[in-house]
């Protein structure tokens, strides 16, 4: 099981669990607001978009080349960009802190 | 070549130069083609612009037939996300339990008598018919208006014997202006109360913004739904490897969607006003001319997507920009969506083969270019399951 803690615009922090899938999608069965999830997780919309809080970025990773290529002209994009779709909800992430893009 | 194919003509130019050109009515068009391009354009709305007169930024221009903005497509930023916010909210609606019932219902039903028929023409007997029934559900208003807007055939404001027919224009227009005095009248749960009722800086909005945003409702999801949902018939029907795939992993469903879209992009491409003088890969741009973002050729570009000319049924990473990209992305895409879902879904639980019988291709002509974008008309049998 891995604890994911979302900060929204809002800034509300919420932390859920889970241990399947992707966190897209754990973040839409949770309501975490802003988080859309729009096109199902094939890397196309940006309406997953979280910043990973710094300390947390080595457990995360970087994005793969096309995340990266559809994240580049995002209005809002940190160093810690991620699309929340294409990170896999596992125990290596256990803990993690990302924050909801605007 | 299979019937329900649908080729790339951008292919040449976009990787020899990135670019293609065509006339529009004397207003002529610079088309970017490569996914990068395309992302970056749409993304520097200050140079691309949306806001520009009302009716350039479509090709073909509608300057002539049109003075009314629509909304929020033809505003940018800031006021662009000013008038977004009220509507973002009604245009996730249909992720809601009870509108996926209805548009369920409505779709099963629609699929029940079509199969019950010798043969269907799925354009104007099946997603025409789809497409204005479920757009009741996004409008919430009563299901009878659907015979009006079916009555209308399958442009808004394209007709058969011309590219641009103000005539058919005027009857929508018309047609709006009516619906919003009886919601100013008579106030109720629908589209119009709500944008009746709604304020943007602290300002309601006026009848002509109103208008603009119902414009945009009406022609934005007309044809673009009807050739995804003719378009995913046709390739059914050659691909009963694909039903029978979906049926076994209905987890797929989702990729499925995501991947006829990007394959048909019922959207060839979109117009933006340049507001200085720049370049696309080396041509030089004017300003106060067009370039347009080519969703189409970008959804083909064989540096993002492996087999791009094929549909990859299950296509788990696809970065398409079918609905657009950035600031301006479509509003209607939850709907959308979830006509798609809904219709493939039912054809999995309910339809068997599909057969084609005749059918005439809906060929665009761009320039030098001549893309299908669908069918005129095309008529099959649906078999039960």
């Amino acid at each position: 099981m891995a604890k994911i803690t979302f900060i929204t615009s809002d800034e509300q922090s919420i932390t859920v669990e889970g241990n399947s899938g992707n966190v897209m999608e754990l973040a839409v069965k949770n309501k975490i607001k802003g988080i859309d999830g729009n096109c199902g997780g094939v890397c196309s919309c940006a309406t997953c978009h979280v910043h990973v809080l710094p300390e947390y970025w080595d457990k995360i990773g970087a994005p793969s080349e096309l995340e990266n290529d559809m994240l580049e002209f995002d209005e809002n994009i940190s160093d810690h960009s991620r699309l929340s779709c294409q990170i896999q909800v596992t125990d290596a992430i256990d803990g993690v802190v990302l924050k909801v893009a605007k | 070549m299979k019937k329900s194919a649908i080729s790339c003509p951008f292919e040449k130019s976009r990787l020899e130069k990135g670019y293609g050109e065509m006339n529009d009515q004397d207003d002529p068009v610079v088309m970017v083609l490569r996914h990068k391009d395309v992302r970056k354009c749409a993304h520097n709305w200050k140079t691309f612009q949306s806001g520009a007169k009302p009716g350039r930024i479509v090709i073909p221009s509608e300057v002539n037939i049109r003075d009314v903005r629509q909304i929020p497509f033809e505003v940018d930023p800031p006021m662009h996300g000013e008038y977004r916010i009220i509507l973002e909210k009604w245009f996730k609606r249909p992720l809601e339990e009870s509108y996926e019932n209805e548009l369920r219902k409505q779709i099963e039903a629609l699929v029940e008598v079509s199969m019950v028929k010798d043969s269907v023409e799925v354009i104007n007997e099946f997603a025409l018919v789809l497409q204005s029934r479920a757009l009741t559900l996004l409008f919430n208003v009563p299901f009878s208006e659907s015979e009006t807007w079916i009555s209308w055939g399958t442009h808004v404001f394209r007709s058969e014997e011309t590219a641009l027919d103000s005539y058919k224009a005027n009857v929508l227009y018309d047609y709006i202006d009516r619906q919003i005095e009886k919601s100013i009248a008579q106030p109720g749960e629908d589209f119009y109360s709500k944008l009746l009722a709604a304020e943007v800086n602290g300002k309601k909005l006026t009848k002509k913004e109103i208008k603009g945003v119902v414009i945009l409702t009406f022609a934005g999801g007309r044809d673009t739904v009807i050739n995804a949902i003719t378009n995913s018939i046709a390739y059914f029907a050659e691909h009963p490897e694909s039903i029978e795939r979906l049926r076994r992993e209905p987890e797929l469903i989702k990729f499925a969607i995501e991947e006829l879209i990007r394959y048909f992009s019922p959207l060839t491409h979109m117009g933006r006003v340049v507001t200085e003088d720049t370049q696309i890969c080396g041509r030089a741009i004017k300003a106060d001319t067009r370039i347009s973002l080519n969703w189409a050729s970008a959804n083909r570009d064989a540096s993002v997507f492996e087999n791009a000319d094929e549909v990859v049924i299950d296509r788990k990473i696809n970065p398409h920009v079918a609905f657009g990209f950035g600031t301006h992305n479509c509003l209607g895409a939850t709907h959308a969506r979830q006509i798609m879902k809904v219709l493939v879904q039912t054809l999995i639980d309910k339809v068997g083969a599909i057969d084609i019988f005749d059918y005439e291709e809906n060929i665009e002509n761009l320039g030098e270019f001549k893309r299908k974008v669908g069918y005129k008309n095309i008529n099959v049998k649906f078999h039960k399951k």
